[in-house]
C-alpha cells in the first residue's frame, strides 16, 4: 500500500464529502432554470449547512440516544460508501474491504437507522415516513443488487474497481444489451432512493406526500445538517456508482501519477455536471406518482434488471 | 502426532457424553426441590449454561483437531442393538452452535423463570435440560435407532415445554398441532431410515453409508428426509405449527426451538443428504433450492404483517430456514455437477447462516421474553417506547435487530454476502436452463433480505421506539442482571462473527472438507474473507466497522470543535400540532399495510370495516394463510371423515373384538403357511 494510494483514498472521501453539496446545489439550480424560476445560488447547500451547524439543537423531550446517534451513523455509512466507490481512481486500498454487495448493505444500514430514528419520537409523520421509506427501500434494494449483478456477471467480480478496469481494458466501445436494461433500471432506482420526482419530491412542503422529508421533521440544527449532508452524499454516491458501471471513462487506473488524478477529478466534475443536468430534466418532465404507484415503478426497475441478467445469460450461452 | 489427535477426539467424545449426562443429571436434580426457585433457577440453570459452554468447547475442539471421526458404542439400548455415537466435523460444528447459543439462553433462563407460571420450576428444569441433551444426542447419534430415540425425546420434551401454561386453550391447541406435525415428520424419517439401510437391516449409519441404493430408492429416501426434516424445520407447506408453537412457549423455550431445534433439523438434512446418501442427481438440489426460496419469501412476507411480536419472529425464522435450505440446495446442485468449490461456498453460507440465526434469533426471542415480563403484553399494538424504560434490553436487542436485517458489519450480513456470492457463480453450471434459472434465485434472496430489513424496523420500532401505547408501560422495568448477561453473550457473538468472520469460516472449513472434500479459501487475516478469490470478492467487517467509526468520530469531534454541542429539550415539533397522543403513531397493522397491499394474493384476509353511520365503529382484520384453509383444514376433514367411517368397526361388544382377533390370526396364518 503506497502513500499515493492512501492519499487518494482519504482524498476521495474528502472530495466526495466536499463536492456532494455542490452537486445538490447544481441540480437545484438546473431545476430552477428549467422551470424558469430565478435560480438559488450554487453554494446555497453550503450556507444551509453552516447555518444549521451554528444553531442550538432543539431535541424533543422523549428523544432517546438512538435519535441523537442516528445522524452520525447515517453520515458514517454514506462517507464509508464513498470510500469504496472508485469515483476518481481504481487504486483504493479500502475497496477490498467491501465490494458492491457490502455497498448495498451500507445503504441499507443508513436507511434502517434513519427509519428507526423517525419512529423514535412517536410523532404522526415520523412513523409514516419510516414505513414509506422502508417500502421504497425494500423494493429498490433488490433492484440495485440486480443492476450490480449484471456488471458482476460480465466481469466475474463484485469488486467495483475490477468492474471499472474490465470496461476500461476492453478494446473499443462494445455495447452490451444487458447493460442497457441495467442502465434504465439503475436510473429508476436512483430516482427512488434519492427521494426524487416521480417517487418523492425534495422540495415539497406538504407533509402527507412526503417520504424522506417526513422522517426528518423532528430533527434540527447539527443533526439535520448531518442528515441533509448524508442525503446529498447519497446522491453523489449513486451518481458515482452509475459512472463506474456505465461510463467509467476518465477514472484514473492504478499507478496514475498526481497529474492523472487531477485529470480524473476534472472528468468526474464534468460527468457530475452532466448527470445533474439530466437529473433536473427528468425531474422537470415527470410528475410525482401516487405512493401506491411507487411499487409498480420499482418492480418495473427490478424486472428490467432481471431481464438484463436473462439477456446476458441467453447471449452468453 | 496422529496418536495425540486421536486421543483428543476420544476424550472429546467421552467428554461430550459426560456433559450430556450431566445435563440429564441437572434436570433430574430440579425435581429434588422443585418449587424452590433459588435452587432451580439460580443454581441449576447457570450450571446448565456451564455445561453448554463445555459442549461448545468440545465441539470447537473436534473441528480444530482435524477430520478424524471418533466413534464409540454405548452399553445402552436394546440387547442386540446398542447405541452408536460418533463425533465428526459436522456434528462438532452443530455442537458448537448448540453449546454457544444454548449457554446464553440458559443464563437468561436462570433469571427468567419465576414461580407460579404454569409448570413447577423443577419440572420445567427437567424438561428443559432433557430437551438440550436430546438435541446433543441427535447430533451425536451414529445409528438410526439412537437418532430416532433422541429425535422423539426432543419432540416430546419440547412439546411439554411449549405447553408450560397448559391451562390456556390456545396453547393446548398450539401444542397439539406441534405434536402432530412432529410425528408426521418423524414417521417420514422412520420410513427414510427404512429405505436407507438398503436391505441389510443394519441400523448403523456406517452400514447406511456403505449401502448401495438404486437411484429410485435413493430419491425416495431423499424425499422422505426432505419431508421429515422440512416438517421440523418449518419448510412451506409444513410450516403451520411454527407460528403457533413458538409464541405459545415461554421465551427461552421459543429461543431454543427457533435457534437450536430448527438447526438440528438442518443437521439431519445435511447428515442424510451429503453423508449417508453421498448427494445425488441435480434435481435434488433444484428441489431443495426452490422449496427454500419459496419458504424464505413466504416467511418474510408473512412476518411483515404480524401483530404479535413472537409470531413475527416465528415467521422470520421460517424465512431464515428458507434461506438456509436454499443455500443447502445450491450446494447439492453444485455438488451434483462436481463443482466442489462452489458447493463448499454454498454450504459455508448455509452453515454460517445457521450459526448466525441461532445467535440473533435467540437474542430476539429472549428480548421479547424480557419485554413480556416487564409489560405482560405480547401484542405489538400495545407496546412502544420501551427504549426509555428498558435501555439494556433495547440496546442488546438492537444488535440482534440489525444482524437479522442483514446489515454490515454484523454477522447476518456475512452469511447473506456468502450466499449471494455463491449465486453469482452459478452461471458456470454446465447444464442448460439450470445455469439461467438459478442465478435468478439471487433476485429472490435479495428481495427476502430487503424484506427482512422492513420486518426488523417494524419489530424494533413498534416495541422499543415511539411513545408507549398503553399507560401501564410507564411502569416497565429493565431485565435483571442474569437476563442481561444472557442477552449480552448472544449479542457479543453476533458482533464477533460479523467483525471476525474468518474464524467462523475456519470452523466451517472442517465440515465442508469432511462432506465435500474441499473448503473455501482462507482470507489473508482473521478479519478478511475472500472465499473464492481476492480478485472476485473480499470483505472485511473489521475494516468496515473501523471506517465507519473513524468517520463518525471525526465528524463528532469536528462538529464539537468548530461549533458546539448545545441542546435544548422541547416538546416534539409534530408540524406545529400540539396535542400529540400515542394513538397517532403507526400501529403494527399500519406499518405492515404496504406489504398487505402489495402481496395481497399471499394472504387470506378477513376484514370488518365499520359503516359510515356506525355509532361505535370497530375495525377488525384477520390475516391467515391460504395453506391452512386450502390444505390443512380439508385434510383434517378427510381424516375426520375416515375416522368416522372406520368407527363402524367399534361396536363396543367383546364378542366382536374377539372375532376381529380371530380373523386376524387366520389371515396371518394363511400368509405364513
Amino acid at each position: 500500500m503506497n502513500a499515493l494510494a492512501l492519499v487518494s483514498q482519504l482524498g476521495g472521501v474528502v472530495l466526495a464529502v466536499a463536492l456532494a453539496p455542490l452537486l445538490a446545489g447544481w441540480v437545484a439550480q438546473c431545476r430552477a432554470w428549467l422551470q424558469s424560476r430565478s435560480a438559488p445560488s450554487l453554494l446555497l447547500p453550503y450556507r444551509t449547512l453552516r447555518k444549521l451547524f451554528r444553531k442550538d439543537a432543539a431535541l424533543a423531550t422523549q428523544a432517546s440516544p438512538l435519535f441523537r446517534a442516528a445522524p452520525y451513523a447515517v453520515f458514517g455509512a454514506m462517507a464509508t460508501a464513498a470510500a469504496i466507490i472508485p469515483s476518481v481512481t481504481t487504486d483504493l486500498p479500502l475497496a477490498k474491504v467491501a465490494d458492491a454487495i457490502a455497498l448495498v448493505g451500507l445503504f441499507a444500514t443508513a436507511r434502517v437507522f434513519i427509519a428507526l430514528a423517525a419512529m423514535d419520537i412517536g410523532a404522526v409523520f415520523g412513523s409514516m415516513g419510516a414505513r414509506r421509506e422502508m417500502m421504497i427501500g425494500f423494493l429498490a434494494e433488490p433492484a440495485l443488487l440486480m443492476v450490480l449483478f449484471n456488471a458482476f456477471l460480465m466481469f466475474g467480480s463484485t469488486a467495483l474497481p475490477t468492474i471499472v478496469k474490465g470496461t476500461l481494458d476492453a478494446d473499443g466501445l462494445t455495447l452490451h444489451p444487458s447493460l442497457a436494461f441495467a442502465g434504465v433500471a439503475f436510473v429508476m432506482v436512483l430516482l427512488a432512493e434519492n427521494a426524487r420526482i416521480p417517487i418523492d419530491n425534495p422540495g415539497t412542503h406538504l407533509e402527507v406526500t412526503m417520504i424522506h422529508e417526513s422522517m426528518v421533521l423532528e430533527y434540527s440544527a447539527r443533526h439535520l445538517a448531518l442528515i441533509e449532508w448524508a442525503s446529498w452524499l447519497k446522491l453523489f454516491n449513486y451518481a458515482c456508482i452509475g459512472f463506474t458501471l456505465f461510463v467509467p471513462w476518465g477514472i484514473a487506473p492504478h499507478a496514475a501519477g498526481p497529474l492523472g488524478l487531477l485529470l480524473a477529478i476534472v472528468w468526474l466534475v464534468a460527468k457530475l455536471a452532466v448527470a445533474g443536468a439530466v437529473l433536473a430534466v427528468i425531474e422537470t418532465v415527470s410528475a410525482k406518482l401516487r405512493i401506491f404507484r411507487a411499487p409498480e415503478f420499482l418492480s418495473m426497475a427490478f424486472l428490467l434488471a432481471v431481464l438484463g441478467l436473462l439477456v446476458h445469460l441467453l447471449l452468453q450461452s | 502426532m496422529h496418536g495425540v489427535s486421536a486421543l483428543t477426539t476420544t476424550t472429546a467424545l467421552t467428554g461430550l457424553l459426560v456433559l450430556v449426562a450431566s445435563w440429564l443429571l441437572i434436570g433430574a436434580l430440579g425435581l429434588v426441590q422443585s418449587n424452590r426457585i433459588g435452587w432451580v433457577a439460580r443454581t441449576l440453570f447457570p450450571l446448565g449454561a456451564l455445561v453448554a459452554l463445555g459442549v461448545a468447547a468440545m465441539g470447537a475442539m473436534s473441528l480444530t483437531t482435524g477430520s478424524a471421526a471418533q466413534t464409540s458404542v454405548l452399553p445402552l439400548g436394546l440387547p442386540d442393538m446398542p447405541f452408536h455415537v460418533r463425533l465428526d466435523a459436522l456434528s462438532g460444528f452443530f455442537l458448537l452452535l448448540l453449546g454457544s447459543a444454548g449457554a446464553g439462553i440458559s443464563i437468561f433462563a436462570a433469571g427468567y423463570f419465576r414461580q407460579g407460571e404454569g409448570t413447577a420450576p423443577g419440572l420445567l428444569c427437567l424438561q428443559y435440560h432433557v430437551f438440550l441433551a436430546s438435541m446433543a444426542l441427535v447430533v451425536l447419534a451414529d445409528d438410526a435407532y439412537l437418532f430416532m430415540v433422541a429425535w422423539e425425546t426432543m419432540a416430546l420434551s419440547s412439546y411439554f415445554l411449549v405447553t408450560t401454561q397448559h391451562r390456556i386453550p390456545e396453547i393446548q391447541r398450539a401444542g397439539f398441532l406441534y405434536l402432530l406435525m412432529a410425528h408426521v415428520g418423524a414417521l417420514a424419517l422412520l420410513l427414510c431410515f427404512g429405505v436407507l439401510h438398503g436391505g441389510s437391516w443394519l441400523m448403523t449409519f456406517d452400514s447406511m453409508r456403505a449401502a448401495t441404493l438404486s437411484p429410485a430408492w435413493a430419491a425416495a429416501a431423499f424425499l422422505l428426509a426432505l419431508f421429515g426434516f422440512g416438517a421440523k424445520a418449518g419448510l412451506v407447506p409444513l410450516h403451520v405449527w411454527l407460528p403457533e408453537a413458538h409464541p405459545a412457549a415461554p421465551s427461552p423455550v421459543s429461543a431454543m426451538m427457533s435457534g437450536l431445534m430448527l438447526k438440528v433439523a438442518v443437521y439431519g438434512m445435511l447428515r442424510i443428504s451429503f453423508d449417508l446418501l453421498h448427494a445425488g442427481p441435480w434435481w435434488w438440489g433444484m428441489l431443495t433450492l426452490a422449496v427454500g426460496l419459496a419458504t424464505a419469501l413466504f416467511g418474510a412476507v408473512f412476518a411483515a404483517v404480524q401483530t404479535d411480536m413472537k409470531r413475527l419472529l416465528a415467521y422470520s425464522s421460517i424465512e431464515n430456514i428458507g434461506l438456509i435450505f436454499a443455500a443447502l440446495g445450491l450446494a447439492l446442485l453444485c455438488y451434483a455437477f462436481d463443482m466442489r468449490l462452489l458447493a463448499a461456498l454454498a454450504l459455508t453460507a448455509a452453515l454460517l447462516h445457521a450459526l448466525n440465526h441461532a445467535l440473533f434469533k435467540s437474542l430476539l426471542f429472549l428480548a421479547t421474553g424480557s419485554v413480556l415480563h416487564a409489560t405482560h403484553e405480547r401484542s405489538l399494538g400495545k407496546l412502544g417506547g420501551l427504549i426509555r424504560r428498558m435501555p439494556w434490553v433495547a440496546t442488546l436487542a438492537l444488535v440482534g435487530t440489525l444482524s437479522l436485517a442483514g446489515l454490515p458489519p454484523l454477522n447476518g450480513f456475512v452469511s447473506e454476502w456468502l450466499l449471494l456470492q455463491a449465486f453469482l457463480s452459478t452461471p458456470s453450471i454446465p447444464h442448460a436452463f439450470t445455469n439461467m434459472i438459478v442465478p435468478l434465485g439471487a433476485a429472490v434472496v435479495a428481495l427476502t433480505a430487503a424484506l427482512a430489513g422492513y420486518v426488523m424496523v417494524k419489530f424494533y420500532g413498534v416495541i422499543f421506539l415511539g411513545q408507549p401505547r398503553e399507560p401501564s408501560l410507564m411502569q416497565a422495568h429493565d431485565a435483571g442482571w442474569l437476563e442481561r448477561v444472557g442477552l449480552a453473550w448472544l449479542a457479543v457473538g453476533c458482533i464477533l462473527i460479523g467483525v471476525f468472520p474468518q474464524a467462523a469460516l475456519d470452523a466451517i472449513a472442517g465440515v465442508t472438507r469432511t462432506l465435500l472434500g474441499t473448503a473455501v479459501q482462507r482470507g489473508p487475516a482473521p478479519w478478511w474473507i475472500a472465499p473464492v478469490a481476492q480478485a472476485q470478492a473480499s470483505y472485511s467487517g473489521l475494516w468496515l466497522l473501523l471506517g465507519m467509526a473513524g468517520v463518525i468520530a471525526t465528524m463528532f469531534v469536528l462538529v464539537r470543535r468548530m461549533y458546539h454541542g448545545r441542546v435544548r429539550r422541547v416538546p416534539p415539533w409534530n408540524c406545529g400540532y400540539p396535542e400529540l397522543t400515542p394513538r397517532m403513531q403507526d400501529t403494527a397493522e399500519g406499518f405492515g399495510q404496504p406489504i398487505r397491499h402489495m402481496f395481497g394474493p399471499f394472504f387470506r384476509i378477513e376484514r370488518e370495516v365499520p359503516s359510515p353511520d356506525d355509532q361505535r365503529p370497530r375495525y377488525r382484520i384477520q390475516i391467515d394463510d391460504h395453506l391452512w384453509h386450502g390444505l390443512y383444514l380439508p385434510l383434517a376433514r378427510i381424516v375426520g371423515w375416515l375416522a368416522d367411517a372406520l368407527s363402524v368397526l367399534q361396536r363396543g361388544r367383546l364378542a366382536i373384538y374377539l372375532m376381529y382377533s380371530f380373523l386376524t390370526l387366520i389371515v396371518l396364518l394363511v400368509f405364513v403357511l
